[in-house]
């Protein structure tokens, strides 16, 4: 299995990484079992990206796909976040070898699931505007 | 720093140069088909037989019951269908296994459960053994075969191959043992040891790749596995592997030889190892501490996963190995770790780290310098780990 350079540059210096301390949206999603956590820190501000951050527990592709992903929303409104495809993420890295794409679907339901937070602390039901959220 | 360090023998090793030496004329000059007249024909044949004696005097088996084959995974599935095709046909269908076999051996007995066969998995202890009683108990009259491998290629354990051998005399059953990891680590006698099959592979002792052995003690009918020659006394088809068979024999005698002498150097290496890492903060030791291979450490680390741990290793020159998902493209960690009871989470962290008699002291010290950093690193981005610390503290 190899990875395109992309992905390792992204693994081996992840953009975005940590903590949000003022952040208004959490979103997690994956589970311990599988091998992969994601965890998104939002900070929205005139529905806008203001600032994003993640954690991540997983392979080389998991903690790849979540750097671009947060590459990828940061700065742009809500509704274009929320239009951010697994399939986007993946051309952004050049490519993940077949069995890790799950990665980057997680990648894309752990931002909807920060979005899905957000819009919860601000009294709005998240469903109708972000959908379902696939946990892992 | 060195540049590079590679801690990953129990996938394969480097050639050794008496090796290298002594397969080059059969790939130069004495190139001939063995099954020809004509003079480099008749000597390519004469170095497999000599071969085939060397190998047979490491193990203390009859020449005639030494066998070539393409790797340990060849002989694996020879040994294992071979018997139990033949037995069929006495209606013996009953095969028994442990859980932590390789996949040579796993993947085989799953294809025969297909076929009609039944098939037991012994449990394993919290060190990976089986319990010989289990193992007594399971034998039925329509076993045909039971087959346990030596030491496990991930987390070291030697089974009590004395004590299986000397059951399956008792109750008359044919002892296949799946001895890759065991060769040059132990000294293996098939008489003494009551094993009537045993798989061999060259690459794993400082042979070439894509060569085994499959000891098949006289007397035990088993059916071919590759037809189409008379090559192996009409037991296996194929022009052999000259090269490959002169460098195995040499590789295995070299393994053998001095047993005593290296497994105390290696396992030194291995305790001063394993000794430091269990230093690191939620780090366990896989496996047995005691009944292990001399070049084996495995361990977890919570809070991580192995890939990213291999990868962060090899950008800083340290090959090694990991039980995890994502390095077998399955999703479930390994089958080993979680046999022996690892919950899912932790068996992700695992790293394999398998020295040889070419690894040094400084190597052990470069990695104990660089690893603790690269654990602390994963662990500051895993949200696994802030769970894991903030149970801790409640």
């Amino acid at each position: 299995m190899i990875y395109s350079d992309k992905v390792m540059d992204h693994f081996a210096n992840p953009r975005n990484v940590g903590e949000l301390r003022n952040a208004n949206g959490i979103g997690e999603v994956g589970n311990p079992k599988c091998g992969d956590i994601m965890k998104m820190y939002l900070r929205i501000e005139d529905g806008i990206i203001a600032d994003i951050k993640f954690k991540t527990f997983g392979c080389g592709a998991a903690v790849a796909t979540s750097s671009m992903a947060t590459e990828l929303v940061k700065g742009k409104t809500i509704n274009e976040a929320l239009s951010l495809t697994n399939k986007a993420v993946v051309e952004a890295l050049d490519g993940l070898p077949p069995v890790k794409i799950h990665c980057s679907v997680l990648a894309e339901q752990a931002i909807k699931s920060a979005i899905s937070d957000y819009y919860k602390r601000q009294g709005i039901d998240p469903i109708p505007l972000v959908g379902e959220i696939k946990e892992d | 720093m060195p540049k590079l360090v590679y801690v990953d023998n129990a996938a394969t090793t480097n050639l050794s140069k008496s090796v290298i030496n002594a397969m080059i004329p059969y790939y130069t000059e004495n190139y001939g088909n063995p099954s020809s007249l004509y003079s480099i024909g008749r000597d390519a044949k004469k170095a497999i037989e000599f071969a085939r004696e060397e190998i047979a005097n490491c193990f203390n088996a009859d020449v005639n019951e030494i066998f070539f084959t393409s790797g340990g995974s060849e002989s694996d599935n020879w040994a294992i269908k071979g018997i139990a095709y033949e037995q069929a046909k006495k209606g013996k269908k009953h095969i028994i296994t442990s859980k932590i076999e390789h996949h040579a051996v796993l993947h085989t007995t799953e294809f025969l459960e297909n076929e009609g066969f039944e098939v037991t998995y012994l449990n394993v202890n919290e060190d990976g053994i089986i319990n010989t009683d289990e193992l007594e108990n399971a034998i039925k009259p329509d076993t045909a075969l039971v087959t346990i491998m030596y030491a496990n290629n991930e987390i070291g354990t030697i089974q009590p191959i004395d004590e299986i051998g000397t059951i399956c005399r008792k109750y008359n059953v044919i002892f296949h043992t799946d001895a890759v990891q065991a060769v040059g680590n132990i000294e293996i006698d098939v008489k003494k040891q009551n094993i009537d099959l045993l798989s061999v592979s060259a690459h794993k002792v400082h042979g070439p790749k894509g060569v085994g052995v499959l000891y098949v003690r006289r007397g035990i009918k088993i059916l071919n596995l590759i037809h189409g020659g008379a090559q192996e006394r009409g037991r296996r088809a194929s022009t052999e592997n000259v090269a490959g068979i002169v460098g195995a024999s040499v590789a295995i005698k070299e393994a053998c030889h001095n047993i005593n002498e290296k497994v105390s150097k290696i396992s030194r290496l291995r305790d001063y190892l394993i000794d430091e890492v269990l230093k690191i903060e939620k780090s366990r030791l896989n496996g047995s501490r005691t009944h292990r291979l001399p070049g084996n450490a495995n361990f977890c680390f919570e809070g991580i996963e192995g890939e990213s741990l291999l990868l962060l290793l090899d950008m800083q020159g340290v090959c090694a190995s990991s039980g995890s998902a994502c390095t077998s493209g399955s999703l479930d960690p390994s089958h080993v770790l979680l046999s022996i009871g690892l919950p899912h989470e932790i068996a992700h962290g695992s790293l394999r780290i398998s020295l040889s008699d070419y690894n040094t002291k400084e190597e052990i010290d470069y990695i104990l310098e660089i690893l603790p950093g690269i654990i602390n690193k994963l662990r500051e981005m895993s949200p696994l780990w802030e769970k894991i610390v903030c149970e801790n503290t409640k």
